[in-house]
């Protein structure tokens, strides 16, 4: 295998490290630590396996959304269904990951950020499963939009505190956390929503989430009889995609695109798409990735009609595979992925989360362009009912 | 030798330990920040450390954010920090001056073009609070070919390797943060501090400066009898918000000299 990141500091060549106040080095190193053994750990393991399994309901199927590929009438459209496992999004597969880990290290207290709500959902889920403390930060902004899955968080016992600075979206809310967690580092584990951040969360997230295309890689060939020409994933910090990407990235012929939010167009600037727009290469949140910023190395705010994806930088991984070529990166604007979301609504009876409207329309949007033996593999990062405040906003409904 | 390893000699022969008072460049105003470092020196401060303004200061409680957010609404840049320097620099050749913020910033700017352009400003060290050791070897070399210092802060949680590992790359002095937390959150615990000095001064052989948590006379005083230099930053900004154009100076002066009289 030729493909070997991140290095033991946790550079994936010039991206990702360790970017932290001093005060959260010896934090994160013990986690690195601690992950690099418990990684390995047969009993650590069957654990996981068995919560994936009975608790999240893994292995989550594969879909071949037909009707929807037979009204564009070109490549196969197939969804991997991490819509359906407990808490309705792939970001469980880590939090419970990380959620053993912090038992394991004696942590009694869990905090995350949050922006669509999902994760924050299934860090206050695993929390309440093994009867730990749960402080929840989210965005001023994000609150108002995902309602829902603040009622969620708080009916899984829960703390949800509102994050009133910058942009009060996603980034605000890792602000927050990271405040937090330099206060109470010692009592406290940062369950991390996607894989960025610094040195270990990168690596470890993406193994986590890497179940998803483990699974796909076994799925496909028992469904099609060989593995898919495109994989199709939403990014964000880009959890859900990185799992879906990683255990194909040695896999030859096998193209992957990543799918960020181009909000009203990259060309309006308000969009939250670094990799897409080419954004200057920065440091935040403990990472150096491509990130969006001015000229003064401010970091501006972005905008997305997904709560998961209104965050201005993106995981270190993903900066690499771009840079090497080994995934390319679009962006889907607002109105487009609106109309994914409506189209598999009425095609495949499947009501998606705005995030992974985003890579199923890109999807939507080249299958007409190739023969019908064509296979593309979408990941369904999550289920939209939390969106429907938004949907119905934008139809002009009120609930 | 820079600004900062001749104030800290001088003082060692004076017997006396330094106040370093923290402002966030730009707050209240772009034309308030000049005339502050002065009141600051006039008051008795002996090392100024100077915020860069961040969109996302993660290190920092709502007191220094909200400095950062009014320094950032005007409009203020590195650059203009850096300009806010030269013009505090016709008149004040002598204190020093450490730019303290998020490593961004520079990493925009490019770290060749910013440690040209600040040592020629008369800036003498740089603080870059999510940039440790491990990721700071490009800014180190450009830090120091134009002899600016690079200082770290270490950290209650840091093991003494660390402290080791820290200690051969720092110069002008080091900064122990002295509590678990954001800057000003907590209140200090002096035992603590005391139990960590021998540690840190095994390995460090440059003054150390404690901060974060210091509110008050007594507690400045307390602390520097244990160290070598007092960090005062959100009192600071505290004062400069609760303040207006007419009477900043003089409230700001006036809490300076409470501290640096304590400590002396
Ligand atoms: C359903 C869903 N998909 C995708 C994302 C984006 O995160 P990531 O890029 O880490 O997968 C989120 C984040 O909230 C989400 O809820």
């Amino acid at each position: 295998m030729s493909y070997n990141y991140p290095d033991l500091s946790g550079h994936f060549g010039q991206f990702g490290g360790t970017y932290m106040a001093e005060t959260l080095i010896p934090a994160v190193e013990e986690l690195a630590a601690q992950y690099a053994h418990y990684q390995h750990d047969a009993e650590f393991k069957a654990e996981l396996a068995y919560e994936l399994k009975h608790y999240v309901g893994r292995p989550s199927p594969i879909y071949h959304a037909k009707r929807l590929s037979q009204h564009l009438g070109g490549a196969q459209i197939y969804l991997k269904r991490e819509d359906l496992n407990h808490t309705g999004a792939h970001k469980i597969n880590s939090a419970m990951g990380q959620a053993l880990l912090a038992k394991r290290m004696g942590k009694k207290r869990v905090i995350a950020e949050t922006g669509a709500g999902m994760h924050g959902v299934a860090t206050a889920t695993v929390a309440a499963r093994f009867g730990m403390e749960c402080i929840v930060y989210m965005g001023a902004e994000d609150i108002h939009r995902q309602a829902q899955n603040v009622f969620r968080m708080k009916l899984l016992g829960a703390t949800v505190v509102p994050v009133e600075s910058g942009s009060k979206t996603l980034k605000d809310a890792c602000n927050e956390a990271i405040r937090d967690w330099v206060t109470n580092v010692e009592s406290t584990f940062y369950i991390f929503g996607t894989a960025a951040g610094p040195h270990p969360y990168p690596m470890m997230v993406r193994d986590f989430q890497s179940i998803v295309g483990t699974e796909a890689k076994i799925q496909m060939p028992e469904m099609v009889g060989r593995q898919p020409d495109i994989l199709l994933a939403c990014v964000g910090g880009g959890s859900n995609a990185i799992g879906l990407f990683y255990p194909y990235i040695d896999v030859p012929n096998v193209r992957m695109i990543g799918v960020e939010a181009g909000g009203y167009g990259i060309a309006s600037g308000k969009h939250a798409a670094p990799l897409t727009a080419n954004a200057k290469v920065g440091v935040l949140h403990g990472n150096k990735v491509n990130l969006m910023q001015d000229e003064n190395g401010q970091i501006i705010e972005t905008h997305s009609i997904s709560a998961g994806l209104d965050y201005p930088g993106v995981g270190p991984e993903h900066c690499l595979l771009k840079d090497i070529g080994r995934a390319e990166y679009v962006a889907i604007n607002d109105d487009e992925a609106i109309a994914a979301f409506d189209a598999l609504c009425r095609f495949e009876g499947i009501i998606p989360a705005l995030e992974s409207s985003h890579a199923l329309a890109h999807a939507m949007k080249i299958a007409p362009t190739m023969s019908k033996d064509k296979v593309l593999l979408v990941n369904l990062s999550g289920r939209g009912d939390k969106d429907m405040q938004t949907v119905a906003k934008v139809k002009g409904i009120t609930l | 030798m820079n600004r900062i390893d001749i104030r800290f000699a001088s003082l060692k022969q004076q017997n006396r330990k330094a106040l370093i008072p923290f402002i966030t460049a730009g707050d209240p105003s772009r034309e308030m920040t000049v005339p502050l470092l002065h009141a600051l020196v006039a008051a008795g401060a002996d090392v100024l450390e100077l915020g860069v303004p961040f969109s996302d200061p993660m290190a920092d409680g709502p007191t220094i954010q909200r400095a950062s957010e009014r320094a950032l609404k005007l409009g203020v840049s590195l650059r203009s920090v850096l300009d806010m320097v030269a013009e505090f620099r016709k008149q004040d050749t002598t204190t020093p001056v450490v730019l303290m913020g998020y490593g961004n910033p520079i990493e925009a700017m490019g770290w060749a073009a910013f440690a040209q352009r600040a040592a020629l400003v008369g800036v003498d060290g740089v603080l870059t609070v999510d940039f440790p050791p491990e990721e700071s070897h490009d800014a180190f070399e450009h830090l120091q070919r134009h002899n600016i210092a690079p200082i770290f802060l270490l950290a209650p949680t840091t093991k003494e390797s660390r402290i080791a590992q820290v200690a051969k790359l720092a110069r002008g002095y080091v900064y122990y943060v002295s509590l678990k937390g954001v800057t000003g959150s907590g209140s200090i615990d002096l035992s603590a501090i005391e139990e960590k000095m021998p540690q840190l001064r095994k390995h460090i052989k440059l003054p150390i400066g404690v901060g974060f948590g210091i509110r008050d006379a007594s507690t400045a005083k307390a602390v520097a009898a244990l160290c070598d230099g007092v960090v005062v930053g959100s009192r600071i900004v505290q004062e400069i918000e609760d303040s207006n154009a007419q009477n900043v100076l003089e409230n700001v002066g006036r809490l300076v000299k409470e501290l640096s009289v304590a400590i002396r």
